[in-house]
C-alpha cells in the first residue's frame, strides 16, 4: 500500500486501562499503540484475559482509556462525557456481538432502525435504509419477525443490518460467530467479507484462526501488548 | 427522538408483561377510585346533614323553656325559680333597639297527640299555635290555600293550616281546603296545606297542624307558660349575635344569668356550622386513608419498575451501544411508569364515578369535582415521581457493565 492514499481511521496511542485501587489493580491494557487506516479488515486475537475485550470497549467508545489516547475520525474520544460518547457510538460505530444483541419483542426491521431513530432520522427515510439494510443481509422477507422467530445465523444478520444501516466508520464485531454453528459462521463471515470490498473498515475480534484469516491484518494481544501485527497477502 | 417513539417504546415495555403490568395498574386504579368515592361518602353525608337541618330554617333560633344543663330536659336550675316564658318575652325580643338582629318573632305552644277528626277519619299530631311569622322562621311554605293571619291570631279565629302527613292520614285524596277539621273537641277550619318538607333525622316534618296561638290557648291548652318562641335572625351570619341579644333581653326579664338560665337557646346555624366542621373532618379522615393506599400504588410502580428495569438491564446496554443517550433511556422507562399511572388514573376515575351511583353505608355519595381532578393528577404524579428513582437508575447505567449483564 502507497502511504500517501493511508488515511488513518482511529489511532491508538500508548492507550493503559486498569480496573481496581491500590494493591488489587489490574491493568488490562499495558500501553498500546495502533493505527488503522480506512478500508482495513483487522483482527484482534488473544487468549481470554489477554485484553481483547478491553481493547474493543476503548475502540467502540464504550469505556475509556486511563492513560493515552484515542482518536476516531478526528475525534479525541477520551475527553467525551457519556451523552458525547453515545453520540459517538451512533454516529461512528457499528457494533456486531457474540449474542447478537437484538431488542427482545421487537421487530427485526424496528431493531435496525433503532440506531437511525436515535440518531433522529425521520420515520419514512428510516424504514426506507432499514429495508435496504435487511435486504442487503438477505432477510428482506423477515423483517416482521421478532427476534425469538429467527435462527442464530438470521440474527446475527439482522445484527450486522443494525449495525451497517448507519454507514460508521468502523464495524466492530467481537465474536460474532462464537454463538453459530459452521453454516451460518460461514454466511456472517463472507458478509463481514463483502462489506470490507464495499470500502468498509472492520475491527474483527476472535479467537479462531479460520475466522482471523479472512482478515487483511492480523494483531495478537498478550497480557495487555501487542505482540504480533501482521499483514495478511 | 420523537415523542411519539418514546411513546411506542413506553408502550412495548408496558405490554411486555401484561400480568405484571394489570396488577401494578390495579394498584393505582383502587387507590385512585378510593379517593374518589370515600371523599364523595363525605361530601354527600355531610350533604345530607346540612340539607336536614336547612329544612328546619337555617337562620332560625329556638328559645325553649327550661333549661338542659340541669336535670336534663326542662329541669331547670332547683334553687331557682321557674319563669314561664310569656308573649311579653316574645314581644320584647321584637325590639330594633335591643335586638337589632332578630329579624321575626313567633311564640309557641304546642298540644302533643291532638287527635284530628274529618268524616270519621282520625289522626293524632302535634297542634301548634302560634303566629303567621312562624311558618317564615321555620321555612314552611304553603302549597295550597293560604296561612292564617295576624287578624285571626288576634280574634281567636279557628283557622288551621296542615302538613302534608295530616292531609294523607285524613283526607286522602281529598281537597282538605275549606273542610271543617276537628281537632281536640274543637272545629277548625283548614285554610291551608303546607308544602312537604320530608323529614330531619327521624322526626316527620310534615307531620303538623298550625293554628293561631290564641286559639290553641283558648280552646286547647290554656294560658300557660309558652313552649318556646321560635325567632328568625336577619341573616345566618348574624345568628350569633341575635343569639347573644335574646340572652341579655331575657336575662333580664328573668333575673337570670348564664348559670341560672331558666331557658334555653339553640342556634340552628351553628349546629350547622358544627355538623358541617365535623364532617369536614370525617371527609379529610376518609380522603387521607385513600390517599395512603394511593401511595401504596405509587410503590408498587416504583417496585414494578425497578423489577423491569433489572430485567431488562442487557437491553439497557443495547440500546446504550447502539447511541441511546441518557434523556433517551429516562424518558423511556418514566414514560412506561407514567402510563402504568395514567391507565390507572382513568380506570380509576371511571370505576369511582361508578361506585359513587350507589348508596354506601345509608349515604348517597356525591362527587367533588375537585377530587376527581386532584386524584387523577396525583396519579399521574405519581407515576413521575416513582417512576423517577427506577428510570434514573436505568438512565445511568453503564453500557460495558449493562450489557455484560445476564
Amino acid at each position: 500500500m502507497n502511504d500517501s492514499t493511508r488515511r488513518p481511521v482511529f489511532t491508538l496511542s500508548q492507550v493503559t486501562k486498569s480496573y481496581g485501587m491500590g494493591n488489587t489493580t489490574v491493568h488490562a491494557l499495558r500501553g498500546v499503540d495502533l493505527t488503522v487506516d480506512h478500508g482495513e479488515y483487522l483482527a484482534i486475537m488473544g487468549a481470554s484475559g489477554s485484553g481483547k475485550s478491553t481493547m474493543m470497549n476503548i475502540i467502540g467508545a464504550l469505556d475509556v482509556a486511563t492513560s493515552g489516547t484515542y482518536e476516531l475520525d478526528g475525534i479525541d474520544v477520551g475527553s467525551l462525557n457519556d451523552d458525547a460518547l453515545s453520540l459517538v457510538r451512533n454516529r461512528k460505530i457499528g457494533f456486531i456481538f457474540q449474542s447478537f444483541n437484538l431488542i427482545p419483542r421487537t421487530t427485526a426491521l424496528a431493531n435496525v432502525e433503532l440506531p437511525l431513530a436515535y440518531r433522529g432520522v425521520r420515520r419514512k427515510e428510516r424504514r426506507q435504509r432499514a429495508e435496504q439494510a435487511l435486504a442487503a443481509v438477505g432477510l428482506d422477507d423477515r423483517s416482521s419477525h421478532e427476534p425469538n422467530e429467527l435462527s442464530g445465523g438470521q440474527q446475527q444478520r439482522v445484527a450486522v443490518a443494525r449495525a451497517l444501516v448507519t454507514n460508521p466508520a468502523i464495524l466492530l464485531a467481537d465474536e460474532p460467530t462464537g454463538n453459530l454453528d459452521t453454516v451460518a459462521t460461514k454466511d456472517v463471515l463472507n458478509l463481514l467479507d463483502a462489506t470490507h470490498r464495499g470500502g468498509s473498515t472492520i475491527v474483527l475480534i476472535t479467537h479462531e484462526d479460520e475466522v482471523a484469516q479472512r482478515a487483511s491484518r492480523v494483531i495478537k494481544l498478550r497480557d495487555g501488548q501487542i505482540y504480533s501485527d501482521e499483514r495478511n497477502r | 427522538m420523537m415523542i411519539g417513539e418514546t411513546f411506542s417504546h413506553g408502550l412495548s415495555g408496558v405490554l411486555a408483561n401484561k400480568l405484571r403490568s394489570a396488577l401494578t395498574v390495579l394498584g393505582i386504579l383502587i387507590g385512585v377510585a378510593a379517593v374518589i368515592v370515600l371523599i364523595a361518602v363525605g361530601n354527600g353525608s355531610s350533604q345530607a346533614v346540612a340539607a336536614s337541618i336547612q329544612k328546619l330554617g337555617t337562620n332560625a333560633i329556638l328559645v325553649q323553656h327550661g333549661s338542659f344543663r340541669f336535670g336534663g330536659f326542662g329541669g331547670g336550675n332547683a334553687s331557682s325559680v321557674q319563669r314561664d316564658l310569656t308573649i311579653d318575652d316574645a314581644q320584647a325580643l321584637l325590639s330594633s333597639t335591643n335586638a337589632p338582629d332578630v329579624q321575626a318573632v313567633a311564640p309557641v305552644k304546642q298540644d302533643q297527640g291532638v287527635s284530628c277528626t274529618w268524616n270519621g277519619n282520625s289522626y293524632s299530631t302535634n297542634l301548634t299555635g302560634t303566629w303567621p311569622s312562624y311558618f317564615q322562621i321555620s321555612n314552611y311554605p304553603v302549597s295550597q290555600g293560604t296561612y292564617f293571619t295576624n287578624a285571626d291570631v288576634v280574634s281567636g279565629a279557628r283557622s288551621i293550616v296542615i302538613g302534608q302527613t295530616v292531609v294523607t292520614q285524613v283526607y286522602g285524596t281529598h281537597n282538605p281546603i275549606g273542610t271543617t277539621l276537628n281537632c281536640g273537641g274543637t272545629p277548625f277550619q283548614v285554610v291551608g296545606v303546607l308544602g312537604a318538607k320530608g323529614s330531619s333525622g327521624f322526626t316527620d316534618l310534615d307531620d303538623v297542624a298550625i293554628a293561631p296561638l290564641t286559639t290553641v290557648q283558648h280552646n286547647l291548652t290554656g294560658y300557660g307558660s309558652l313552649g318556646s318562641i321560635a325567632v328568625e335572625a336577619t341573616s345566618a351570619d348574624s345568628a350569633t349575635a341575635a343569639q347573644n341579644e335574646i340572652y341579655t333581653i331575657l336575662d333580664g326579664r328573668h333575673a337570670t344569668s348564664a348559670a341560672s338560665r331558666d331557658y334555653s337557646v339553640i342556634n340552628q346555624s351553628s349546629i350547622l356550622s358544627t355538623s358541617q366542621s365535623t364532617n369536614q373532618v370525617f371527609t379529610v379522615l376518609l380522603g387521607a386513608v385513600a390517599a395512603i393506599s394511593l401511595l401504596v400504588g405509587g410503590i408498587g410502580i416504583t417496585n414494578i419498575m425497578l423489577v423491569s428495569v433489572t430485567e431488562r438491564t442487557r437491553e439497557i446496554g443495547i440500546r446504550k451501544a447502539i447511541g441511546a443517550n441518557r434523556r433517551t433511556i429516562l424518558s423511556q422507562f418514566l414514560v412506561e411508569a407514567t402510563l402504568l399511572s395514567v391507565v390507572g388514573g382513568v380506570a380509576g376515575v371511571v370505576i369511582g364515578l361508578l361506585v359513587s351511583r350507589f348508596q354506601i353505608a345509608g349515604v348517597q355519595p356525591v362527587i367533588l369535582p375537585v377530587s376527581v381532578a386532584g386524584a387523577f393528577l396525583v396519579s399521574v404524579a405519581i407515576g413521575l415521581f416513582f417512576g423517577s428513582y427506577p428510570a434514573n437508575r436505568a438512565a445511568s447505567l453503564r453500557p460495558i457493565e449493562a450489557l455484560r449483564h445476564e
